[in-house]
């Protein structure tokens, strides 16, 4: 299953209902909740991102937590500094994550598999360090970081954590669906047969580095756009909230929802965030039991021996099988 | 002008760290390619093994011994149990086991020991019978003892029948399987061997930068820096190429205006500077592949 999937009736109810059920659940929860849900779609689109990169382009990244404070830090800087508004800002995150990914997908272009994880690794351990320097403190805060306050409600009579999750409810949807389009394109089929043989993508007349850096870009926009959502619904951000481990999140709820997916971000996003506590609550109670991301770790290695293609792909798998059995 | 020599011999002090971790990337790197992105949580949890016998009272020696032959012993597991697995699946798997494990590490001996900063004894006298200024005892240990590891591998490499065994496992598999080498069981030993030289960089620099659980993301970072620079398909290369980093950094860090904020953003550099124009490293071979 490498390829994304066509349009079926079963597969466009299931979306719409999805999208139906997202749009009333902030009216059913708690305002925390749905700030979580918020955090947890803020993770599913740099997931996203992710997952056109690696799972549909065949290139790794271990530092999208260095395009994750990109944006954050983008769109922060826009509000405090040029007293842009919130969703404005987000273009600009968006824009200048795009910059910033398209321009460390240059000389990543020569680097194959290992070496550009590598690469990556590095980006990610020495990100922290980069906007704590003090030659930028003006504009990012140094350590002490900047201060982002909630968007206010956009609509009468929702809280501003309700409006912010509708605000990145429309953000991922929107994103998904361009994903989606992507994918059935020229170019999506381009990124695929790259990542499938490059060699024989190159023969067909294919533009690799533009289509690796286009992609590198476009990953690094979405891991943006998340930070910038992030950033809102945490409002503030500093230095060591970027570190390497942010990566790790992002890498561990790709692969759990299914990297070479697009649904399997939503997946990842609520693993991020709601996991960890689930975990926390029965390591306070069997106090026996190591740290939550200790477990993760244990079950991020299980998932890649037994079930690579993840939560998504295991839906697929099963619909598919149930179909099989139908049919007689 | 001291003030050039202090800098340089506390850079091949700490480069001397760097030497040891690069040497046990490369050598899982050599016998598997792979890069371990987990050989500085392992290093990190080897030093804690040995931070926890010095608890019980043993002395610093015999506690950097046990915790050494441990990491040696955990490094055979973790390849049989681990790795094994995965040997021949696609390279994003194995470069997400290596983030599990590195995950597990870090947050169970955060568990164990907690996230605090703790200090770490010297292996080495404070007083060699002789004073400089030029470069503390511990220094002067640590650039000693890297150097008698080094040669020790460098004899254990090429004049053992078991190093000789790893390095055709390494370099070519399949004849090593059929001249009677247990291809298999040399990767684990490689893994084992790696852990170890792994533990003495850990508890070489533990007394420099002191002991927590993310103590080694940067000197793991340099290390890979110093083992492309130096080759990664040659490990004399890589302890060389750790060397080079750690004089460079301290030199950049004095020298360069805004150089000791951006350490890490400089080996960032080196890596993406090596990788684009010299990926052999400057020890290295140049590999071809046939398509």
């Amino acid at each position: 299953m490498t390829r994304p999937n066509r349009i079926t009736p079963a597969l466009l109810i299931g979306f719409l209902a999805a999208v139906g059920f997202a749009v009333i659940l902030p009216h059913l929860v708690s305002n925390f909740t749905t700030y979580q849900l918020t955090l947890a779609m803020s993770w599913g689109v740099a997931m996203l991102g992710l997952n056109v990169l690696t799972g549909y382009n065949g290139q790794f990244s271990i530092g999208h937590s260095a395009f994750f404070a990109a944006g954050a830090y983008g769109a922060a800087i826009m509000i405090e500094h040029a007293g842009w508004g919130p969703y404005e800002a987000i273009a600009a995150a968006a824009g200048f994550s795009f910059i910033f990914g398209f321009l460390f997908g240059l000389p990543a272009l020569r680097l194959e598999g290992l070496y550009l994880a590598l690469a990556t690794f590095g980006l990610a351990v020495a990100t922290p360090q980069l906007l704590k320097f003090d030659a930028f403190e003006d504009w990012t805060g140094g350590v002490q970081g900047i201060f982002v306050p909630k968007p206010a409600p956009l609509l009468e009579g929702l809280s501003a954590d309700q409006s912010l999750y509708y605000v990145a409810l429309a953000i991922m949807v929107f994103l998904m669906v361009i994903t989606w389009c992507i994918l059935h394109s020229r170019s999506g089929r381009a990124m695929m047969a790259i990542r499938d043989n490059p060699i024989a993508a190159r023969t067909m007349g294919i533009n690799l580095p533009l289509v690796k850096t286009t992609t590198f870009g476009i990953s690094a926009m979405f891991a943006g756009i998340g930070g910038a959502l992030f950033t809102y619904s945490s409002e503030f951000v500093s230095p060591d909230a970027f570190n390497f481990f942010i990566a790790v999140y992002i890498l561990v709820g790709s692969v759990i929802g299914g990297i070479v997916s697009i649904p399997g971000a939503i997946f990842g996003g609520l693993f991020v965030v709601f996991m960890p506590h689930v975990a926390e609550d029965v390591s306070n109670i069997y106090t026996f039991i190591p740290p939550p991301w200790a477990v993760f770790g244990v079950f991020l290695i299980l998932v890649i021996y037994f079930v690579p293609f993840g939560i998504w792909g295991g839906i697929e798998r099963l619909a598919a099988w149930t179909k099989r059995k139908m049919a007689g | 002008m001291d003030l050039f020599f202090q800098l340089t011999l506390a850079g091949l002090a700490i480069g001397s760290v760097y030497a040891c971790v690069a040497l046990a990337v490369v050598m899982i790197y050599q016998a598997t390619d792979h890069f371990n992105f987990a050989q500085g949580e392992m290093a990190m949890f080897s030093t804690f093994i040995a931070f926890t016998f010095l608890t019980f009272g043993a002395p610093v020696w015999l506690a950097a011994v046990g915790a050494i032959a441990l990491s040696f012993i955990a490094g055979l597991i973790i390849e049989r149990v681990v790795i094994k697995p995965v040997e021949n699946a696609p390279v994003l798997n194995q470069i997400i086991v290596f983030i599990g494990l590195l995950m597990i590490l870090n947050n169970v001996a955060g568990w164990i020991w907690e996230f605090t900063i703790k200090p770490f004894p010297s292996l080495f006298p404070a007083d060699w019978g002789f004073h400089s200024d030029l470069i503390g005892p511990h220094h002067i240990g640590v650039i000693g003892l890297t150097l008698i590891v080094l040669l020790a591998i460098y004899l254990f490499f090429r004049f053992t029948r078991v190093g000789l065994a790893m390095r055709a496992a390494a370099a070519n598999p399949d004849s090593a399987r059929l001249v009677g080498v247990s291809v298999s069981w040399m990767l684990a030993l490689g893994w084992g061997l790696a852990a170890g030289v792994g533990a003495i960089g850990g508890i070489l620099v533990a007394p420099i930068v002191y002991l927590d659980p993310n103590m080694m993301s940067g000197v793991l970072l340099y290390a890979f820096a110093g083992a492309l620079l130096g080759g990664v398909s040659s490990p004399f290369g890589a302890a060389m190429g750790g060397l080079i980093i750690g004089v460079l950094e301290n030199w950049v860090g004095q020298y360069v205006p805004g150089g000791s904020e951006l350490k890490l953003t400089f080996a960032l550099a080196i890596i993406v500077i090596v990788l684009l124009f010299k990926p052999a490293g400057i020890f290295g071979r140049v590999v071809v592949k046939r398509v």
